[in-house]
């Protein structure tokens, strides 16, 4: 009753044009249960995520593909009643060791939300909250420096730059999320957990931060839910199908949208799920 | 668990198999009605195969524009993706087919005035199993077998066998004998063209496997 | 029908509040004036006026929040925030039943348990009094204006590594600090009008207040005192102390009007 695990050598790597050597697993989740209460919501999930790539989890509503996502920064830990059986190791350490730093943990693990949620504060004092709390700089000039790092990095600095300290909640939709992208960047986390990021975005703005992601890449590892497949096939080097609480395949992209080697993969994928 | 959900894609995919195989349908006959005109000097079915060439054009850019229609208003993907590809990589290749076909009419038509050649040297024979291997990689794609598909790959190699033997009888029968090297040298040119079929069966036996299997094995005559 | 029925009903309801306001205005009008407001009480036939009772309800409500509005305020965010299980649900139910305590037996109570060990009325036992009334409003209010905070705001302090009380300091209560003002200040303007419990615990004097161990005069205590006495001049009194008392109350009301509409 294994699930599968990834096969992590893309031989041909296409979308960076290059041969990838095989990449190290970021986080190693290793039979992963989660209870709300007396609820099983996930089953025995095993998966690695490599990293500086993107995985997607893709699946139906309800298959526990948020829920799993939200263990990885252990932010299922405000819920009350909650239980989870299993490790998730990161860099090879367990988060759910007992003793295991939480605040820690979510300075690496960045997440942003599916609703964009910025703080009711000016643009600045958004970037610089993470910044502030975790005392990440010394002085004002630091401050501004890293803030500036941030909103580049997250392709809002150009829009924001003369009205840093107008409301947060003045920006359009789009720019809000990436204001929450860049208010997650600013800490300079590892790993970025991206719940449904577009989904409450016009085409256009999903088209930026699917750029945005692509940039990211580069330096982050990345985890994103999506129930929107051509976003998956679009932005992600690996994907992960979660039914019911189970991890029913995982694979490259290409291959899970061409050849998937599960016919419950195969079925959801074309659309002849019920 | 998994309920068949009503799409428009399911309908148009089963559309989309119609009409590659009415395509199909038509190379095969053209196909048989070149070779029957050849062998038995027949000039008018000869002509009716040339005549029908149109139709089987228009059917190709058919499955072109239903392909591409697919691609983009339904995103297929995997197993359906691999079929829309397929289907739209054989269907030049069916219609090529098609064309060697009434090339051979051609020269039916052409030989029928020369003097006639008893036994036509196995011609007849290499068009027989160019018909049915036709026949079998037509069946073969509608149910996606890919063992089938290999097996016809297979077959590949006696045509080539044949074409060789053909060859080198007809060579040596316009050094011998060079009042009828004209006659010979059109004999030939129906040879190459069967020999020509025979490689495009193969090539949509090769995209069968694919569809079924998502195995690239072309480009590896030998490995399959 | 229905809409002149209601406009009824409203002309009913706004008319009955009018009424009230002009025959209080008409009656205390004439007693009002300067020396009313900062002179002390006198025996009949000299003036005198509520000056002191002013100042004392005053340093009394001042008392009251000291103490009312930050415990208020922290059991309205342990109840939203911090609290669990069956403790918070029982403290939630005290907190509850103590809104519906009739605010004299909160006066009985605090002069068993502070006048009578201290011996003598005196401000600091209004205070409690009032204070206790406070707390529970302005718990239930804190409570429901943090809750209105949405749930995201905190997972996205909570995701950038704050500790739990951090999140609740710096996002939540900041977020909510309007609604809260509003509470206080609703309670503020509740407890201004309480009378019966401070008659066991302030009491009231005649005098302008100097400590605050001993009894201290309030406008709604002085009020009562003028109304039941058999003089005349003392009733006209009452009614400009009462004149008073409702400006006082209408302002702070319209004062929370004011800033909660800003805040749209």
């Amino acid at each position: 009753m294994s699930t599968p695990t990834a096969k992590m050598t893309p031989k041909f790597d296409i979308r960076n044009n290059s041969v990838s050597e095989r990449r190290p697993a970021k986080i190693s989740v290793n039979d992963l249960n989660f209870y709300y209460g007396r609820n099983q919501a996930l089953h025995d999930i095993s998966l690695e995520l490599p990293e500086r790539m993107v995985t997607a989890f893709i699946g139906p509503s309800g298959c526990g593909k948020t829920t799993f996502l939200r263990t990885l920064n252990r932010m299922n830990d405000v819920i009350p009643g909650t239980r989870v059986d299993g490790e998730v190791l990161i860099d090879g350490e367990n988060i759910y060791a007992s003793g295991a730093d939480v605040v820690d943990l979510r300075r690496k693990v960045g997440m942003v939300f599916q609703k964009s949620n910025p703080f009711p504060k000016s643009i600045f004092d958004n970037v610089a909250y993470g910044l502030r709390i975790n005392g990440l700089t010394r002085n004002r000039a630091g401050l501004a420096e890293r803030v500036e790092e941030a909103l580049t990095n997250a392709a809002l600095w150009s829009e924001v730059k003369d009205r840093l300290n107008s409301s947060a909640l003045g920006l359009s939709g789009g720019q809000q999320q990436r204001l929450c992208i860049a208010r997650a960047l600013a800490i300079r986390p590892e790993v970025i957990l991206m719940d449904e990021p577009a989904s409450a975005l016009d085409p256009i703005a999903t088209s930026k931060i699917e750029e945005l992601i692509f940039d990211l890449k580069k330096q982050y590892t990345i985890a994103i839910v999506t129930h929107n497949m051509q976003q998956a096939a679009r932005v992600s080097d690996f994907t992960a199908f979660f039914l019911l609480g189970k991890l029913i395949e995982v694979n490259t992209t290409e291959t899970m949208f061409t050849a998937p080697e599960q016919k419950l993969t195969e079925d959801y994928i074309t659309g002849r799920f019920g | 668990m998994t309920t068949q959900v009503h799409r428009h894609l399911d309908e148009e995919l089963d559309l989309l198999r119609d009409t590659v195989l009415r395509l199909g349908g038509e190379a095969e006959a053209a196909l048989r009605h070149a070779m029957h005109a050849l062998v038995d000097r027949d000039v008018a079915v000869a002509r009716e195969v040339l005549e029908h060439d149109d139709a089987v054009d228009a059917l190709e850019v058919e499955v072109d524009r239903q392909c591409i229609d697919i691609f983009v208003l339904r995103q297929p993907a995997a197993r359906d993706l691999r079929f829309v590809m397929s289907v739209a990589k054989t269907a030049p290749l069916l219609e090529r087919i098609a064309d060697h076909a009434c090339n051979i009419a051609r020269s039916a038509i052409d030989l029928a005035q020369e003097p006639e050649l008893k036994d036509h040297i196995r011609i007849g024979e290499m068009g027989e199993i160019a018909s049915s291997m036709l026949a079998a990689a037509l069946d073969a794609f509608t149910k996606s077998d890919a063992n089938a598909a290999r097996e016809i790959i297979k077959r590949d190699a006696e045509i080539n066998d044949l074409y060789n033997d053909i060859f080198s009888e007809l060579i040596g029968m316009m050094v011998t004998e060079p009042a009828t090297a004209t006659r010979d040298a059109r004999l030939l040119l129906v040879a190459k063209h069967l020999e020509r079929i025979g490689d495009y069966v193969t090539d949509i036996s090769e995209l069968t496997v694919y569809m079924a299997e998502a195995a690239i094995i072309k480009h590896q005559r030998g490995n399959v | 029908m229905m809409t002149s029925l209601t406009a009824l009903c409203t002309v009913v309801a706004v008319g009955v509040l009018a009424i009230i306001l002009l025959y209080i205005a008409q009656r205390g009008i004439s007693s009002l004036n300067f020396h009313f407001l900062i002179e002390t009480p006198k025996p009949v036939g000299e003036g005198g006026g509520i000056g002191n009772a002013i100042v004392g309800s005053a340093l009394l409500l001042a008392l009251s929040c000291v103490v009312g509005i930050p415990v208020g305020i922290a059991t309205g965010v342990y109840l939203s925030e911090v609290g669990r299980g069956w403790f918070a649900s029982t403290v939630r139910f005290f907190v509850d039943t103590l809104t519906g305590i009739p605010s004299i037996v909160t006066g009985v109570f605090v002069y068993a348990v502070l006048v009578l060990r201290m011996k003598h009325f005196s401000a600091y036992a209004g205070g409690a009094a009032l204070a206790l009334i406070m707390i529970p409003i302005v718990a239930r209010t804190t409570e429901e204006m943090i809750k209105l905070v949405p749930h995201s705001l905190r997972e996205g302090a909570l995701a950038l590594g704050a500790p739990q009380w951090r999140v609740t300091v710096g996002i939540v209560l900041p977020a909510a600090a309007a609604g809260i003002a509003t509470g206080a200040m609703l309670a503020i303007a509740r407890v201004s009008g309480e009378t019966a419990p401070l008659l066991f615990t302030a009491f009231g004097s005649r005098f302008f207040p100097s400590r605050l161990d001993e009894p201290i005069a309030s406008l709604t205590v002085q009020i009562y005192n003028y109304a039941i006495s058999p003089y005349d001049e003392w009733h006209a009194q009452a009614w400009a102390a009462t004149l008073v008392l409702m400006t006082l109350i209408l302002s702070i009301n319209v004062t929370v009007r004011f800033f909660t509409r800003k805040k749209f």
